[in-house]
């Protein structure tokens, strides 16, 4: 779907983006992360040709981009940075003339479609109120319906939650998983890691321009080889596992173990209770904080 | 499809019409005060044809336009024209736009034809407002109207040539809606463009008038902006107009190539 080879884009003497071999496989669930200033957006901007890259090369659905853009845009639903409409304008009327702009489809069922991404992102009863006076979650899905409106083949948005509360992620996130079970390829990006972690099948941590990690979700998340034990008994579970115990905290035990079914028949066994048990799986948040610097957003003192 | 929505988008725009409005107010106006006072400028002073209108009123259309010709008229085109671009790249919606998507010369044209119509629309609004005012305030013959040389014309030879000056008013705002909308492709502000090509526009009315200037005068944008006068000479008297319009079609094709080349190779960072 999107295929990028030693992608370089500078502004001036900034490097935005720095020689990123990115890969996204039709059906995937594709999560940018990375701190704010890395690159993302940029990223995207390139993959969609709204910015010219400095070297490297970009294909999307197959097709090099920017040449053949006309071809493969029509299949592609975006939201960079933010949504964006006239402000005088209701939210239909946006869409309509958003849809009348393009190769979107004859005008009989124009009226049709727009209903139809209304109806997807929750915003089927809005009125005719000018976007002007939307708040700002209403904003966020009338740009998710703009995406939607030609039901396209590969979504690309930026930072899809942005305003939405916590009810209305959920929302996203359901309709996102839908989109995908019925064949869309979703490609995002987002500061969050929960949101990443909670969506996507697949993930890449761009830091600095460079993506740093490029792999499947389940993949990243391995084992860490260590047991994580919550006991009342902690003092005797210590004891009997003298020397695997790393590290304790009250009644909260790290245990140097691979198997967490093994340690607790153990511990069963040796008539000890165990209230909790579990193998340490490397979180998102401990991949990216171990592969990202801090945000551009921070200015330290050189 | 894109220059129709471009058309809606003008036509749906409360400025839009405000702008039309304040265009044949301003003409409105002056009618209003010269029906109060009977003051007139004398014969041959600015404005043109005004003069005449205590007469027949079914020559203030041509007053009106020369009204609004020396600075409305130009204010509101670049207004429109710095705005086409740069309008949609600061509200976010230029990068939708693109990704619909729409090729970026058929957004170009689009906004350049949407300029056009805007002028026309304008320009006929202008003449309209006008006859109504003329023949409502001042005493009206459409049937007996005498030229700058001094002829009498039939009625139907005066529309004739009232659509004429009319159409070279607009054509003479080519040239700023097309620096207009160049600039509106280099800056993300509007009001930026605007004022860019209005500051073109202003150099070019003080070259006109400027001696040492001789060199250059013959391809200022606003040279030949007078030469509307001509339709209402007898016989017509085409050198000007024809060189008036040529200048406008050079401005236009040389800015928008400038604006396609600057527009087809930009990042679009907004």
């Amino acid at each position: 779907m999107i295929r990028t080879r030693a992608l370089v884009k500078r502004y001036g003497a900034v490097t935005a983006v720095d020689g990123v071999d990115l890969d996204v496989a039709e059906g995937q669930r594709y999560g940018l992360l990375g701190p704010n200033g890395s690159g993302k957006t940029t990223l995207l901007r390139l993959v969609l040709g709204l910015v010219y890259a400095t070297a490297g090369e970009i294909e999307l659905m197959g097709q090099p981009v920017p040449r053949r853009l006309g071809r493969v845009l029509p299949r592609v639903g975006a939201m960079v940075e933010g949504p964006a409409a006239y402000g005088h304008l209701s939210g239909r009327a946006n869409l309509r003339l958003l849809d009348a702009s393009g190769a979107g489809g004859p005008w009989r069922t124009r009226r049709a479609r727009v209903e139809a991404a209304l109806e997807r992102v929750g915003l089927a009863g809005v009125d005719a109120r000018s976007v002007r006076s939307y708040s700002l979650g209403m904003r966020q899905r009338l740009g998710l319906a703009a995406a939607l409106l030609r039901s396209p083949d590969l979504l690309v948005l930026d930072e899809p939650t942005n305003g939405l509360d916590p009810q209305g992620i959920r929302e996203i996130r359901d309709l996102l998983a839908d989109l995908n079970a019925a064949g869309t390829t979703v490609f995002l990006s987002s500061h969050l890691l929960a949101e990443v972690e909670q969506l996507c099948t697949h993930v890449g941590v761009v830091d600095r321009g460079r993506l740093v990690v490029h792999t499947a979700l389940d993949e990243l998340r391995t084992p860490t080889g260590r047991v994580l034990v919550v006991t009342p008994d902690a003092d005797r579970v210590a004891a009997l596992l003298d020397g695997r115990v790393e590290s304790r905290t009250g009644d909260r035990l790290m245990v140097r173990h691979t198997d967490a079914a093994e340690l607790n028949t153990r511990l069963v066994t040796e008539g000890l209770r165990v209230a909790e048990i579990a193998a340490e799986r490397r979180t998102l948040e401990d991949v990216v904080l171990e592969v990202t610097s801090a945000g551009s957003d921070r200015v330290d003192r050189p | 499809m894109i220059v129709l929505v471009e058309l809606l988008k003008l036509a749906r725009r409360p400025r839009t019409w405000v702008s039309v409005g304040l265009l044949c107010g301003l003409p409105t106006l002056v009618a209003v005060f010269l029906a109060v006072t009977q003051l007139g400028p004398g014969p041959g002073e600015d404005p043109a044809f005004l003069s005449a209108v205590l007469a027949n009123g079914a020559l203030f259309p041509a007053a009106a336009l020369a009204i609004v010709l020396p600075i409305f008229l130009p204010v509101a085109v670049a207004v429109v024209g710095g705005d086409a671009i740069a309008g949609e790249a600061s509200g976010g919606t230029l990068r939708y736009l693109l990704l619909r998507p729409v090729g970026r010369t058929r957004l170009l044209v689009a906004k350049l034809v949407a300029v056009v119509v805007y002028v026309v629309v304008a320009v006929l609004a202008v003449a309209a407002t006008a006859f109504v005012v003329g023949v409502s305030l001042f005493p009206a013959e459409p049937s007996a109207v005498t030229t700058v040389s001094g002829v009498t014309l039939s009625s139907t030879e005066l529309s004739t040539r009232m659509m004429g000056a009319m159409g070279y008013v607009a054509i003479s705002m080519l040239g700023v809606g097309a620096i207009a909308l160049f600039l509106s492709t280099v800056s993300e502000s509007s009001l930026g463009a605007a004022l860019g090509a209005l500051a073109a526009f202003i150099t070019s009315q003080v070259l006109v008038t400027l001696d040492a200037a001789g060199g250059v005068r013959p391809y200022l944008p606003t040279r030949y902006w007078l030469a509307w006068i001509d339709f209402f000479r007898d016989p017509i008297l085409w050198r000007d107009i024809e060189r008036g319009a040529a200048v406008q079609v050079v401005y236009v094709v040389v800015f928008l190539a400038m604006a396609w080349a600057n527009f087809n190779s930009k990042d679009v960072t907004s």
